[in-house]
């Protein structure tokens, strides 16, 4: 039995980790992650949850807390933004380094500066190579979803890994949206308990965790295991997806596609700009063009083979990329990433860069016709125009 | 006391209205603020207001000096390079009382224990005013916060204490309840030469004003002016009469050398070659 209620992303995240109910949370306010911290502490405060709740003084001693209490072995999730994701930075190695499955919902707002609070996805992005796993959310449904599978997968033998979980600054964390809430019992059973292969609590094996070991040390070895562990996050996403249809309904994989089977052209994107981006091409496929859509959640590990023998059988494809490398000419990090899965690929669409949306700019779905509309011309006319634009920008 | 038409020059009046809340207090400080400065007679261009991040910290874009809206908790180490690569400038700090005391708050001892030329305002509301009234390191003991309904456990910082101990040589605290005061204030900390912190008492109706039951901005104001108690009335008294009275005056002023006076000292001793060795 579901519940099916109207909830904004923020409390739809504060309600998963009701249910899944983590050890510890430390957290620090910041617009627009704030009404989950303030939900949660009040689940706290009425004691509906065990969880020792810790409000520090700052991004950075909230992820460091998070680490000590996952070295500690136990589950922790905690929830940040823009600014405060950027001052997480150096405690973002430690814990994937350490291998800690810390949970972590970023609503995604734009870097400052100049200061901003609305979405773009600058500050996840940035993230991109810390060695988090992320999973990206088109609605308030996916998002709630998404952390639920995601402690299974941050803490799967194979993986230990973090998961951060991504979710849109006000469009979906402010919006009311449709939520189907499972039982409490199904996702405590589904999340289980942690089982860390390590624990500081374990006084008769007591651990050592990220001690200096000199020149002739083993970080190689720890980078290299890291990067087996990402590589084995794929399958286990696989899986955990599948086996989450068994109790939601609701299956999820590396992206999703719309009827993409039998499209020329195609739009990728990820987030709420997905939802805009299905409605553009209903509207298209109605004037009788052959568009589809592929929106990725995975964003790392990144699918390249996948997306690849999804995307293969297209002419053109128009990228959005809610973030910019700001690297010259190179596109976003999507594109980026997209364009190099290509590269020893012998059938490949042409590919096409939107970058649109910084700093909260609307997207609406004339925007989005309008880039199918571009990457159409560019084909037909064989003029190879610029492969990145800038959507909505004031020029 | 100047009049209040005075500072429409120190405004930037096209980016008015303010964000802030009807019967915030943080245009209280700021009007004290200016009133001080315009008594002055400093040349605009010479001053710099740099800030945070917060409500209180959206001041610096109201003003007409050299502005810079930083980070939330990093405006000291930016006016520390600002006086430092220029000693010549006025550098004045807006800040709250999260940004100066929780993300802050290394910065600050750092600043005070340096005792560098900068005077700091921290408009104190007790509350993350921009954020939604969560606990600051200023929110009163079982005071309630969005991240403390049932109150606060924790025990608030003394701001002018933690300067002092610090090392900043002049501290002070007004309220907004005494604006005159509190532009006296403000006036002796500009002047000062050294670290120069004002504890600028203030109220957030919107959040910790309604999440304590504290009634209107005018209450909030009454609630200040009962609490009050000057720094001379309070020395003859026990400490656990004052233990809840906002004590207001000038704690600390004492002369040290000022941190780039120093440094233009030492690189005067050494001289330009040996500095470069
Ligand atoms: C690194 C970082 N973390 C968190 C925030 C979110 N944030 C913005 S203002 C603020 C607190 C504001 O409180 P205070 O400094 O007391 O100023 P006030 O709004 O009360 O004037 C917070 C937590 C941020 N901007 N940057
Ligand atoms: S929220 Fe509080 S501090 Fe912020 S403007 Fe409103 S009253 Fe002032």
């Amino acid at each position: 039995m579901t519940k099916v209620a109207a909830m904004v992303g923020t409390d739809a995240i504060a309600e998963a980790m009701r249910q899944i109910n983590p050890d510890v949370v430390p957290a620090y306010p910041i617009t627009p992650q704030t009404s989950i911290v303030e939900t949660y502490a009040q689940m706290v405060a009425d004691k509906l949850v065990d969880t020792e709740m810790i409000n520090v003084e700052s991004e950075h001693s909230a992820l460091s807390a998070a680490i000590g209490a996952a070295a500690a072995g136990s589950r922790v999730m905690t929830a940040t933004s823009s600014q405060g994701l950027a001052l997480m930075w150096e405690m973002l190695y430690i814990a994937s380094g350490l291998r800690l499955p810390i949970v972590m919902t970023n609503v995604n707002r734009a870097l400052s500066a100049p200061v901003n609070i609305h979405c773009d996805h600058s500050d996840s992005m940035g993230a991109r190579d810390a060695g988090w796993i992320q999973l990206y959310s088109e609605d308030a449904q996916e998002a709630y979803d998404n952390i639920i599978q995601a402690v299974r997968i941050a803490e799967h033998p194979d993986v230990l890994l973090p998961v951060m979980v991504l979710m849109d600054g006000f469009i979906i964390s402010h919006s009311l949206g449709r939520v189907e809430l499972l039982e409490d019992q199904p996702v405590k059973n589904f999340v289980g308990t942690i089982q860390p292969p390590y624990s500081l609590l374990d006084t008769k094996n007591p651990p050592s965790f990220g001690a200096f070991d000199g020149l002739h040390g083993y970080y190689f070895e720890v980078k290299r295991a890291q990067a087996q562990g990402m590589l084995n996050a794929s399958a286990v996403i696989k899986k955990v997806g599948t086996e989450f249809a068994g109790i939601s309904g609701r299956s999820y994989d590396f992206f999703e596609t719309y009827r993409l089977e039998d499209a020329e052209y195609a739009i990728i994107a990820l987030g709420s700009a997905a939802g805009t981006a299905r409605t553009a091409v209903d509207e298209l496929r109605e004037q009788g063009e052959r568009v589809g859509l592929l929106k990725l959640r995975m964003f790392r590990p990144f699918p390249a083979q996948e997306l690849v023998d999804a995307l293969s059988h297209i002419k053109a494809a128009a990228v959005l990329d809610r973030s910019d490398t700001l690297a010259g000419s190179i596109g976003g990090p999507v594109f980026v990433e997209l364009r190099s899965a290509f590269y020893e690929a012998e059938k490949k669409p042409r590919l096409y860069n939107f970058i649109y949306g910084l700093g909260g700019r609307e997207l609406d779905i004339n925007m989005m016709k309008q880039t199918v509309e571009t990457i159409q011309t560019g084909m037909s006319d064989g003029v190879v125009q610029s492969s990145v634009a800038y959507l909505g920008v004031r020029e | 006391m100047t009049k209040t038409a005075d500072i429409k020059p120190y405004l930037r009046l096209e980016r008015y209205p303010t964000i802030w809340c009807a019967g915030c207090g943080n245009g209280q400080v700021v009007g004290a603020f200016l009133r001080a400065i315009s008594t002055l007679d400093w040349d605009p261009k010479k001053v710099v207001v740099v800030s945070g991040i917060g409500c209180s910290s959206r001041a610096s874009g109201y003003l007409n000096f050299n502005t810079m809206h930083t980070t939330h908790g990093r405006p000291l180490p930016f006016a520390t390079g600002i006086k430092l690569a220029n000693p010549e400038l006025h550098v004045v700090v807006m800040a709250g009382d999260g940004d100066t005391t929780a993300i802050g708050g290394n910065h600050f001892i750092h600043a005070a224990r340096r005792n560098i030329g900068i005077t700091m305002i921290v408009f104190n509301n007790g509350t993350y005013g921009m954020t939604g009234g969560q606990c600051s390191p200023m929110t009163g003991h079982a005071c309630k916060a969005t991240t403390a309904p049932y109150g606060n456990l924790d025990t608030p910082f003394d701001i002018c204490k933690l300067a002092e101990a610090a090392g900043a040589t002049f501290v002070g605290r007004g309220i907004t309840y005494a604006p005159v005061k509190l532009e006296s204030l403000i006036t002796e900390a500009l002047k000062h030469k050294g670290f120069s912190v004002i504890d600028a008492v203030t109220q957030c109706p919107t959040y910790y004003g309604r999440l304590n039951k504290m009634g209107s901005p005018a209450d909030m104001l009454t609630w200040q002016k009962e609490h009050v108690i000057s720094l001379e009335k309070a020395a003859s008294l026990p400490k656990h009469v004052i233990q809840d009275k906002i004590v207001t005056g000038v704690f600390v002023k004492d002369l040290r050398p000022e941190y780039t006076t120093l440094y233009r000292r030492l690189h005067e001793q050494c001289g330009e070659d040996d500095c470069h060795d």
